[in-house]
């Protein structure tokens, strides 16, 4: 075989060429032909190839050619997703760590840090729904920790068909266990989340995973490998053929071997996860770490290509030394093996034996696989031959990036209230929304997750808007510090008008912060969308960015971290758009948090202003059956006043519960405080001006209801605030009495609320 | 009080415990690790908290039973010495033969993580002298494997050695069905050795005994033993 010399010479961080490169020796490369057929299995477009034989200067081996399909994957990549997220603001007084990293960190006060991120689990959640939902809490566990931080608490944003289509309960119901599963094993109370059900996720469900962690601010720990000749480390549990590049299960022609593949789906093993946590934190204590990063996505290859190009660095791999879980595994086959609770680190020199001592204490895998260099490639050995190498700049900085054409979304028109029947009447609907799979009770889930241990949680799922998980780290100093947790997205807002349904998605996670009392400091993000390669949902992505960053921007709650999901399609049809949110806020005391549960003997206050918005409503479609109108849209200047004025009077022990308006609108929210705390009310009538359904069950944003003693002096202050507030009613008793004098009793509301997902998936288990 | 915490790799609810021990004693627990081989001098508390010991692929506790410093409480328990084994603890000691019978999958098939409330059997205990007798009592259960199961005659042996210390039960102290959620026998959540120095139980009172947190419900059983260990 005829190898051309390379044509691009890479460059050494010091801007010194690594010498000349004719003469480098080769790796046994593909044959010309098969390896541009091969490229396009893996996913490599034409031109993408091209790329990477101008690179290479010559045809890839297989390691290679596996290793640029993986880097270069929309995964990996962002290729087509990149250019709108550089418009998201990321900056702010207290973000210590923006996106790039494993996750984002924010400073919260009495020297500690914030670790957090969201992930997605989408396609591997439908094809194998418990295992998937298990290993995405394991990754996203792994990209907290592997920053330095202990994680307090976990969250999901689930996403469902209807339960009736093809193999929905049995995703539901597995994605549910795996979920739990794995959170309930490692000891990371699950905290909170939110769910939906569409039928536009019949086949194409989602699994958002969001980790928090706290870390000491000055002791973070970044992926950038510095330092040449120091020991590349592979810690956690040993490399298997789990979770291998999707394309070698089409491609098994290029195997001699006739083994059957296994399933690219990954297993998890939250023990040794929890193990992994143990021994890496106690290893960053000392000072024997320069850099680490979890082996996720893409595995051994984009953990060690990412540290190295990072740090400006050549990294060398001998795989021989990779602990493997089965004989016989080819170099690329461990480059490409997704196996779970796994890292890598750079050890400071000499450093090696204090660190096996801890991972033998923890019983994991513990092995020297490499060294840097300063060659500014990545090099890969195996039983004596060379499978790889490639510069590590160019596989950067010459990675596909894609502005893909983008159509925006029509507008909808305005849908009057007025202009809408009510079939039913406002008693009724209510619990018929309820029930509703949208409004339900989530309690069935919530039961099957471990939301206490850690002994920390001050307010678990359904007690108040964002979940309240004090910080041990500070009681140990003698605060009360707590974090204020949630996630948010309105997917069908988000279709009617994607830029709207960024901003409200944004905006509701800074409103349940608020809620709470907790002040909103940062968001990670999780963008699930369509095939990005259709410029309507392009377009979608777009506009939801730019709702998003000025929403991001007016409420001062940049994005720290997040994670891209496109493709969610099946049979050529998209999910509705999903830019899930993950919020994080700070209450300075534990003790000042407010959850949702109505006491009796206060006066209910509506805050921000009611118009009785009904287009995209719940209301419209569990009760008019319509799916229409533009979505409510957000007045963020409205938002800010009216969120920060909450929180002040939260602060000053004004309130004593308190709870955002979001789906199913006033009486759906006074519902819920009823409920949560077995108390009823009595309700003034609406204004004249406004269709009751329109006044109860619109959408309208930027609305809180609180329940509070002096109820005129809650008014007189949010006059003087400039803030929209009226008094809608009296909380005693045991029924909602609605103004015309009907009276529904909180105890068939609850059962209402309750019975829906019991009754579901009751015979599930 | 001098009380020493068990972590085996898997153990989760460590933190919790040693928080509400030192809110009961004012003293830090010990940490002892699951390969010793010997507890420190002067211990006596043992604490076998909750988790996934070796990850309880097998049955749960299984594994432990056999650990290394296993030997050592067991000696120390034969000495009279107070040990308290809270879910998978709890677990732990039926497979180690320190109490009786076993904890079966929960009657749902599915992990259960929610409140329960507990009825006091005998206030005559070191675990249970801050409660009365018959008194409820709030506590977080999370679990997937807490269903207590005995033989009818080991089950009457411990009812009438009165070594039955804690009942699933409404918040009016009815040990019904229905306040059993994971299918125990007879509603027993917690059991006693015959000396009344172990103590098994399924849910978790250490994560109520802070006001900023959960309430203090479950206060007064470290109270109880930190009163009785006092004195001892």
């Amino acid at each position: 075989m005829s190898i051309d010399p390379p044509a691009l010479t890479p460059s050494s961080p010091s801007g010194a060429t690594s010498g000349p490169t004719s003469g480098r020796p080769v790796p046994a490369l593909l044959e010309a032909d098969r390896a541009r057929q091969l490229a396009g299995e893996f996913g490599l477009k034409p031109e993408e190839y091209e790329r990477v034989l101008a690179i290479l200067g010559r045809t890839p081996s297989l390691t290679e050619l596996g290793i640029f399909s993986v880097m270069w994957s929309e995964h990996c990549s962002y290729k087509s997703s990149r250019v709108w997220l550089r418009e998201l603001p990321t900056k702010a007084p207290w973000v210590i760590q923006g996106p790039g990293e494993n996750a984002g960190v924010i400073d919260i006060g009495d020297g500690l840090a914030a670790v957090f991120k969201m992930e997605s689990h989408n396609h591997p959640s439908f094809i194998e729904p418990y295992q998937g939902a298990a290993t995405g809490v394991g990754g996203i566990l792994r990209d907290v920790f592997t920053m330095g931080a202990r994680p307090i608490a976990n969250l999901n944003a689930l996403r469902f068909g209807l339960p009736d289509a093809p193999r929905m309960k049995q995703v539901i119901d597995g994605v549910v266990r795996g979920i739990g599963g794995y959170g309930n094993c490692v000891g990371v109370p699950t905290v909170g989340g939110e769910v939906n059900f569409h039928p536009r996720y019949n086949g194409n469900p989602l699994v958002n995973a969001m980790t928090v962690g706290i870390a000491r601010a000055d002791r973070i720990f970044t992926a950038a490998a510095t330092g040449i000749g120091n020991p590349v480390v592979y810690v956690g549990s040993k490399t298997g053929r789990d979770g291998i590049h999707g394309a070698t299960m089409a491609s098994t022609e290029f195997s001699a071997d006739s083994e059957e593949k296994r399933p690219t789906v990954q297993i998890g093993d939250p023990f040794a996860e929890k193990l992994l946590i143990e021994a890496c934190l106690e290893l960053m204590a000392t000072d024997a770490i320069v850099a680490i990063q979890d082996m996720g996505a893409a595995g051994l290859t984009s953990s060690s290509v990412e540290m190295a190009g990072k740090g400006g660095m050549g990294i060398e791999l001998v795989l021989d030394h990779v602990p493997q879980r089965e004989a016989g595994m080819t170099a690329y086959e461990m480059m490409l093996s997704e196996s779970q609770e796994r890292m890598l680190m750079i050890l400071k020199p000499g450093r090696e034996a204090v660190a096996e001592a801890i991972f033998t204490k923890w019983e994991l895998d513990f092995a020297v696989i490499g060294h840097l260099t300063e060659t500014g490639r990545i090099v890969l050995r195996h039983k004596g031959q060379l499978e790889a190498d490639i510069p590590l700049a160019p596989l950067e900085s010459e990675a596909p990036l894609y502005r893909r054409p983008t159509a925006e979304t029509p507008k909808q028109p305005v849908l009057e209230a007025a202009s809408v029947a009510d079939p039913m009447g406002i008693e009724a609907a209510l619990p018929a929304l309820l029930s509703s799979l949208d409004l339900c009770s989530r309690r069935w889930i919530w039961d099957q997750y471990d939301s206490m241990v850690g002994g920390q949680t001050a307010k678990r799922p359904g007690a108040a808007d964002a979940a309240i998980v004090r910080v041990e780290e500070s009681l140990e100093q003698g605060g009360a510090r707590a974090l204020a947790i949630t996630t948010d997205c309105t997917p069908r807002y988000c279709l009617a008008d994607p830029e709207e349904g960024g901003k409200q998605a944004v905006a509701e996670a800074w409103r349940n912060i608020t809620a709470t009392g907790g002040l909103p400091l940062a968001v990670t993000d999780n963008m699930n969308f369509g095939n990005p390669e259709k410029p309507e949902i392009m377009g979608q992505f777009a506009a939801a960015v730019r709702g998003m960053a000025a929403a991001c921007t007016a409420l001062d709650f940049p994005v720290v971290s997040g994670n891209v999901s496109l493709y969610n399609e099946t049979e050529g049809r998209g999910i509705l758009p999903t830019p899930a949110i993950g919020g994080v806020g700070v209450l300075e005391d534990v003790a000042q948090a407010v959850g949702l549960a109505l006491a009796p003997g206060l006066d209910l206050i509506l805050i921000g202003e009611t118009r009785g918005w009904l287009g995209q409503s719940l209301w419209l479609r569990e009760i008019a059956g319509r799916e229409e109108g533009a979505p409510p849209p957000v007045d963020l200047a409205a938002e800010r006043r009216n969120g920060d004025a909450v929180r002040g009077w939260i602060r000053e022990g004004r309130i004593a519960a308190c709870h955002d308006l979001s789906d199913g609108g006033l009486l759906v929210a006074l519902a819920e405080m009823a409920i949560a705390g077995g108390t009823g009310a009595t309700l003034l009538p609406g204004p004249a001006s406004l269709p009751a359904h329109g006044w109860w069950y619109g959408e309208d944003q930027g609305r809180y209801l609180l329940a509070v003693q002096d109820g005129a002096g809650l008014l007189a202050a949010a006059r003087a605030a400039g803030v929209p507030a009226q008094r809608i009613g009296r909380s005693g008793g045991e029924a909602l009495v609605l103004p015309e004098g009907a009276s529904i009793s909180v105890a068939s509301l609850a059962e209402a609320h309750e019975r829906t997902l019991p009754a579901l998936m009751a015979g599930d288990a | 009080m001098q009380a020493g915490i068990v972590l085996f790799p898997g153990t989760n609810r460590e933190r919790d415990m040693a928080l509400a021990l030192q809110r009961a004693t004012g003293r830090r627990p010990a940490m002892l690790w699951h390969r010793d081989t010997a507890l420190p001098a002067g211990t006596d508390l043992v604490v076998l908290p909750g988790g996934f010991s070796y990850g309880d692929y097998l049955r749960c506790g299984a594994m432990a039973a056999q650990s290394p410093i296993m030997r050592a409480i067991r000696a120390f328990a034969d000495r009279g010495g107070h040990v308290l084994g809270v879910c998978n603890g709890f677990q732990m000691l039926t497979e180690a033969g320190l109490l009786p019978g076993a904890l079966l999958r929960n009657a749902t098939l599915r992990f259960l993580s929610m409140d329960c409330h507990l009825r006091v059997e005998r206030a005559d205990t070191p675990y249970t002298g801050r409660f009365q007798r018959g008194q409820v009592f709030r506590a977080t259960m999370a679990h997937g494997d807490g269903n207590y199961f005995a033989d009818d005659a080991t089950l009457d042996r411990l009812e009438g050695e009165g070594l039955v210390a804690l009942r699933y039960a409404t918040p009016a102290g009815e040990a019904t069905p229905e306040a059993n959620r994971n299918g125990s026998a007879r509603n027993i959540a917690g059991i006693l050795s015959p000396n009344l120095r172990v103590l098994g139980l399924m849910p978790h009172p250490e994560n109520q005994v802070d006001p900023q947190i959960d309430g203090t419900d479950g206060l007064p059983l470290f109270e109880s033993l930190a009163e009785a260990l006092a004195a001892a």
